[in-house]
């Protein structure tokens, strides 16, 4: 426990004395705050010109802003996430600190963990000055829009956040070279977000396929649903891609020639 | 404290570590001895558990590497040949870190990372970061980093590397000065070092051990008495027979004649006395031009050569 905190500690500070969290979360920040003005004004465009022709159906303005707004932030982590997870075990390999880690007593759970819940935590820290125009949005809407489909959106968020962490890592784990772990790692984020597209769009393949697809899941969750399917869907791939990383970790010790 | 037994790493057709033994006392230096490529840094690699060996076994503090690797992990401080140094952290923050990883409790570690900082002369720089330290300072905090947590085995590979001679020689007395408390595994391919510092000495080459004793023997073993090389312009026959005459001289080899003319005879003399200036009378009073009269010592250089050179180059006579 405690060789997995010190593992945790040093690579979150190595986050914030590099420019590189401050880079990130900076742009993160920027296309947020940018995508969410254009959001808002294009569904207030769309509900006046529905006003216009004399459409009197009731539209729920809050709930399309906010949807559009989690549709976005998701779409924004799929560039992110491989920028925080290219340096992460590839960085370590290249400089021979990997030597370090491994013969000192700590196991190779414990690194993996470390390191996996630093980025997840530099990754969640991104994600609350989002919150700045969504308590916006919150407080001018009237009535105010549930709570629970912004916590929904975020954890939501979090989940896909945390899946693609624990892959990037992984890749990252595999190279020595950081571009190739974050090209390779942008390119597998891609696929398993659009993989439903894969399968015919009239057999069951599309059905099938559409299960391992993040931005399915994610549908849900930025709609203000949970379902059980999704909590278990991206539990799974965090599991699972903790799991490949210890022992890519491990392997490490066998690999080298 | 250490023993090794049958070690032997192979890397598909290659065998890097073939069949090496040797053990290591409690409070012993050991020295690693061998050209580059011959099998010390992954001999090194074995025993601290970051690669596992093909076949044999080693153990440390009782504990065997592959099996009890945690446990044996405990117990060393590894500086492999590239100090495995953050360019982002401080000296004194990635000194921190290394004692937690290495488990020094909470309430030591402040006391740890300073006695190392002290130990390795980097108290004035704790605060500055690593990529900012010159190659010599990044060394004693890889050093540093191999000590902090009071191991009692600590294994250095290369540790001299990259410093200057005034560095050379702090980094050897504080080796020197660890030792009794430690037991020290150090590698090196450089020879003074060896006798300097070492208490015993394994010698390898292509990863086979060649020798294992204290440098004094390994000296006193091939040293026979002083050599003189001798050149100078004469016939070859009357030469050695002149040679041979002088007293004191045990062996003389005359090793052929340059193209100019030069003849050049390697003389060995009994032990305790100097033969140069009889040599030289000798060729002098025969009207010889003499134009090179050099003693050779015998040096813990010419063991290592003689132990490391191939077989077949043996077969010819040097030079």
């Amino acid at each position: 426990m405690q060789g997995m905190y010190a593992v945790y500690r040093k690579e979150l500070g190595h986050y914030f004395v590099s420019p590189m969290a401050y880079v990130v979360i900076g742009i993160f920040i920027l296309f947020c705050a940018f995508v969410f003005n254009y959001d808002t004004q294009a569904v207030i465009l769309q509900s006046t010109q529905a006003q216009m022709q004399g459409m009197s159906m009731p539209m729920d303005l809050p709930g399309q802003v906010i949807q559009g707004f989690f549709m976005f932030l998701a779409t924004m982590l799929l560039f992110v996430t491989p920028m925080l997870t290219m340096g992460i075990y590839a960085e370590e390999r290249k400089r021979g600190t990997m030597e370090l880690l491994m013969t000192s007593p700590i196991t190779e759970i414990q690194i993996v963990l470390g390191k996996f819940f630093a980025a997840f935590t530099l990754f969640i820290a991104m994600l609350i000055p989002t919150l700045v125009p969504v308590t916006f949005l919150y407080f001018t809407s009237d009535p105010h829009m549930p709570v629970r489909i912004i916590a929904c959106g975020y954890l939501g968020a979090i989940l896909v956040g945390g899946s693609l962490i624990a892959l990037g890592t992984f890749i990252s784990s595999l190279t020595e070279n950081q571009l190739i772990a974050a090209v390779l790692t942008f390119a597998v984020f891609l696929i398993i977000w659009i993989i439903d597209i894969l399968g015919s769009p009239t057999g069951n393949s599309a059905t099938v396929l559409g299960y391992f697809s993040v931005v399915r899941h994610f549908q849900d969750f930025a709609r203000g649903v949970i379902d059980t399917s999704s909590l278990v869907y991206f539990a799974s791939l965090m599991v699972f891609f903790v799991f490949l990383t210890v022992r890519s970790v491990d392997s490490m010790r066998w690999r080298r020639a | 404290m250490i023993e090794v037994k049958d070690l032997t790493k192979s890397y598909g057709q290659i065998t890097a570590v073939d069949h090496i033994s040797f053990g290591v006392n409690k409070g012993e230096i050991l020295g690693f001895l061998g050209p580059n490529g011959a099998g010390k840094t992954t001999t090194m690699r074995i025993l601290t558990g970051f690669m596992p060996a093909t076949s044999g076994t080693a153990s440390i503090a009782g504990f065997d590497v592959t099996n009890e690797s945690l446990e044996v992990r405990r117990h060393i401080g590894y500086l492999p040949e590239a100090p495995p140094v953050y360019p982002d952290m401080s000296v004194e923050s990635y000194l921190d870190f290394v004692a937690r990883i290495k488990n020094v409790p909470a309430e030591k570690r402040r006391g740890r990372v300073d006695d190392a900082m002290a130990k390795t002369n980097l108290t004035d720089r704790r605060h500055e970061l690593i990529k900012r330290l010159s190659r010599g300072y990044k060394q004693r905090v890889g050093i540093a980093q191999a000590l902090v947590h009071d191991p009692d085995v600590i294994i250095l590979d290369e540790p001299t590397v990259g410093l200057d001679p005034k560095q050379i020689i702090e980094v050897r007395h504080l080796i020197k000065s660890l030792a009794g408390n430690h037991t020290i595994i150090l590698s090196t391919h450089i020879l003074p070092e060896v006798s300097m510092t070492c208490d015993r000495v394994v010698i390898i080459n292509k990863g086979r051990v060649a020798a294992v004793d204290t440098p004094q023997n390994l000296t006193s073993q091939l040293k026979g008495g002083l050599r003189v090389r001798v050149e100078a312009r004469a016939p070859e026959a009357a030469l050695k027979d002149l040679l041979v005459k002088v007293p004191g001289v045990k062996i003389v080899q005359i090793e052929g004649a340059h193209n100019d003319g030069h003849m050049i005879a390697m003389v060995e003399g009994t032990q305790g006395k100097d033969i140069r200036s009889e040599i030289a009378a000798g060729i002098v009073g025969k009207g010889w031009p003499l134009y090179e009269l050099r003693g050779v010592s015998m040096s813990l250089e010419d063991i290592f050569l003689q132990l490391t050179t191939d077989d077949a180059s043996h077969a010819q006579p040097a030079n």
